[in-house]
């Protein structure tokens, strides 16, 4: 297991930095320079700025650098727009919110999602069945970007009974429409998930052996099917996290909830390149230490995949 | 797929088919045929190739019939647009007008002309880097195959969403750096698929053959692996076309992609979703129906050609 755990570890890190010399050199590539305002500056206040914020080293050293005061000391230096504040600042005054909701996001996709799977499963062929196989077709053509103006139309301009955007330190009537946009996609994905490996693993030998003893039905659900039949949505807890880290970009534009996101895009449309460098690495680190977490859980259930 | 397979499959066509079957098996089926006449029986599938077929029909002769050309702006709308601008015969916007007097019509038959090709040059980029790609990692194996894996895993793990945005932000949000970026992204699941099926194939006996009577390695990939892979690159690419789709729209969306005054499904959907607020909600609406259809009628065609052409199900 220890072997599997170091062996994740060694494709992960150097993704890692794969992810942060890429997207650091993209950013030095970038033409022109951030400080390039509409009044053209005096040559000795630029040599100033470039060297307030390291930009006149060599660039090796600038990547060293920066890559240095990432692992050693969790910094991502000064924001190259807000002249006052760190990137720093910045991703601990999003990322709590983005967390929030991303938290509950998660716990409402893997829990109606398995529980609509197993009592489709059960109940194949019945309304709740076709309910939870239209869901998930909808689903599939209905992503986040779409469901947000959506819910909105429904709930904020057609019912008013929900905001349609703001944060407001996380109120729940705010944290609702967020939740439900960032979630319905994954919660329909694992429901066919969960109803497609349970159906196979009622119809196996072991539970036909276990109805015949007499077991109750739901001891056979519970007890004997349950464990084999989570194995596939357990895997794809990978790519349902990922696509919250993309997806809470959207909902943090949609909903104005002031998360990671929305201040990916905004340091993205105002060339912030810092910030923007630092966010990139931040959810790309995100992303690569969420699989590596799926991927050893799964490893840990169960034990073949440990090659 | 395999000469093999498909004539167990015939064998079994004809045993089902009963009594006049006999009497056509004698003339023999080509496995395109074979998985043709399966897709057609695949009624979700032949109903949505006829509406993608209708949609992109309606994408080259609707320009012909739009009252209102694609830079011409109605000003005799402009500022009350959620009155007078919705969908209407007389006015001559049978989709209605946006926020700044351009005729939708136009801009959704653009916007899906656009999102399409993004979608089906995307996927054509991937299936070419992919195939060949796969196809000589799975072929010649051992360690170059460990390398090229190797390399496909790291790069698959990256987040490259954000990369692509990078790339948009910084190169500009051309086309060329949108069909790179989208390209370069999604010819990994491609040529891990193919890599797979190509270890399968690699042992077959026409395989050895063609080595026995001295064809070298690179003629083989070519010749004898990459055209039997045929079946199980166009599954995979046609459905890569609507994720690719969905990727164009997702950064559209966020108004990083495209850019005026081009548009895309994704863009005006975007614009819909602010100006829904007025009450304008055509603007939502017949973007949101394309590219609902597009998407679905995808998904469709690819599930059919999967339950066509992958040997694995039958």
């Amino acid at each position: 297991m220890i072997g599997f755990i170091l062996r994740r570890l060694a494709i992960a890190i150097p993704t890692l930095l794969v992810l942060i010399i890429l997207s650091f050199l993209l950013m030095h590539w970038a033409p022109g320079n951030p400080f390039y305002g509409d009044k053209k500056l005096p040559p000795e206040v630029m040599a100033n700025i470039m060297a307030r914020y390291g930009l006149d080293k060599p660039l090796w050293q600038q990547l060293l650098e920066y890559i240095w005061n990432i692992v050693a000391h969790f910094d991502f230096g000064p924001s190259f727009k807000y002249k006052d504040r760190t990137v720093n600042e910045i991703i601990a005054q999003g990322f709590p919110v983005t967390l929030t909701y991303g938290f509950w996001a998660f716990l409402l996709a893997t829990s109606v999602g398995i529980t609509m799977g197993i009592v489709a499963a059960v109940r194949q062929n019945s309304w709740a069945d076709y309910l939870a196989v239209g869901l998930t077709i909808g689903a599939q053509v209905v992503p986040n970007f779409v469901l947000a103006p959506i819910l909105v139309l429904v709930f904020t301009l057609g019912l008013h009974w929900l905001p349609g955007g703001g944060w407001n330190d996380g109120r729940w009537n705010y944290v609702i429409l967020p939740v439900i946009a960032l979630a319905t996609t994954y919660m329909a994905n694992i429901a066919r998930i969960t109803r497609l490996s349970m159906l196979e693993v009622l119809s196996s030998n072991f539970i036909r052996t276990a109805r015949a003893k007499g077991l109750p039905g739901y001891q056979v659900v519970f007890k004997h099917a349950l464990k084999p039949a989570l194995l596939p949505v357990i895997s794809y807890l990978g790519p349902v996290f990922v696509g919250m880290i993309t997806g809470s970009v959207v909902v943090d534009m949609y909903f104005s909830t002031g998360g990671i996101g929305q201040w990916f895009v905004n340091s993205a449309l105002s060339r912030d390149y810092s910030t923007l460098l630092g966010v990139t690495i931040l959810l790309g680190a995100l992303t690569i230490g969420g699989n590596l977490v799926v991927d050893v859980l799964y490893a840990w259930i169960d034990p073949k995949i440990r090659y | 797929m395999l000469l093999a397979e498909a004539r167990i499959a015939r064998r079994s066509k004809v045993g089902e088919g009963g009594a006049a079957a006999p009497a056509k098996s004698a003339q023999g089926r080509s496995l395109w045929r074979d998985a043709g006449i399966r897709f057609i029986n695949n009624r979700a599938a032949l109903a949505s190739t006829i509406i993608l077929a209708l949609v992109v029909l309606f994408t080259l002769v609707g320009p012909f019939f739009a009252a209102w050309s694609i830079e011409k702006i109605d000003w005799s709308i402009i500022g009350n647009v959620a009155d007078v601008g919705g969908p209407s015969i007389a006015s001559g916007h049978y989709f209605g007008a946006d926020e700044v007097g351009r005729d939708l019509y136009s801009r959704v038959i653009e916007g899906t002309e656009i999102s399409l090709a993004v979608g089906i040059l995307g996927s054509a980029v991937a299936v070419l880097i992919g195939t060949l790609y796969g196809a000589i990692a799975g072929y010649f194996g051992g360690r170059l195959d460990s390398l090229m894996m190797r390399f496909v895993d790291i790069v698959y793990s990256i987040p490259f969403l954000f990369i692509l945005i990078l790339m948009l932000i910084i190169f500009g949000h051309s086309f060329v750096v949108l069909f790179t970026g989208i390209g370069l992204i999604s010819w990994l699941g491609m040529a891990r698929v193919v890599r797979g099926q190509t270890l399968t194939l690699k042992y077959r006996e026409f395989v050895e053959a063609a080595i026995a009577t001295g064809v070298r390695p690179l003629p083989v990939v070519f010749r004898y692996i990459v055209p039997n892979l045929l079946g199980v690159v166009v599954v995979y690419a046609t459905l890569l076309i609507p994720e690719i789709i969905l990727l164009e729209s997702f950064i559209s969306f966020l108004g990083l992609g495209i850019q005026e005054p081009n548009t895309s499904l994704g863009a005006l959907i975007a614009e819909g979703a602010q100006t829904m607020q007025y009450g304008e909600l055509w603007q939502l609406a017949f973007p949101l129906a394309f590219f609902v259809v597009v998407l679905f009628s995808f998904f469709f065609i690819g599930d059919g050609l999967r339950d066509a052409l992958d040997p694995k199900d039958r």
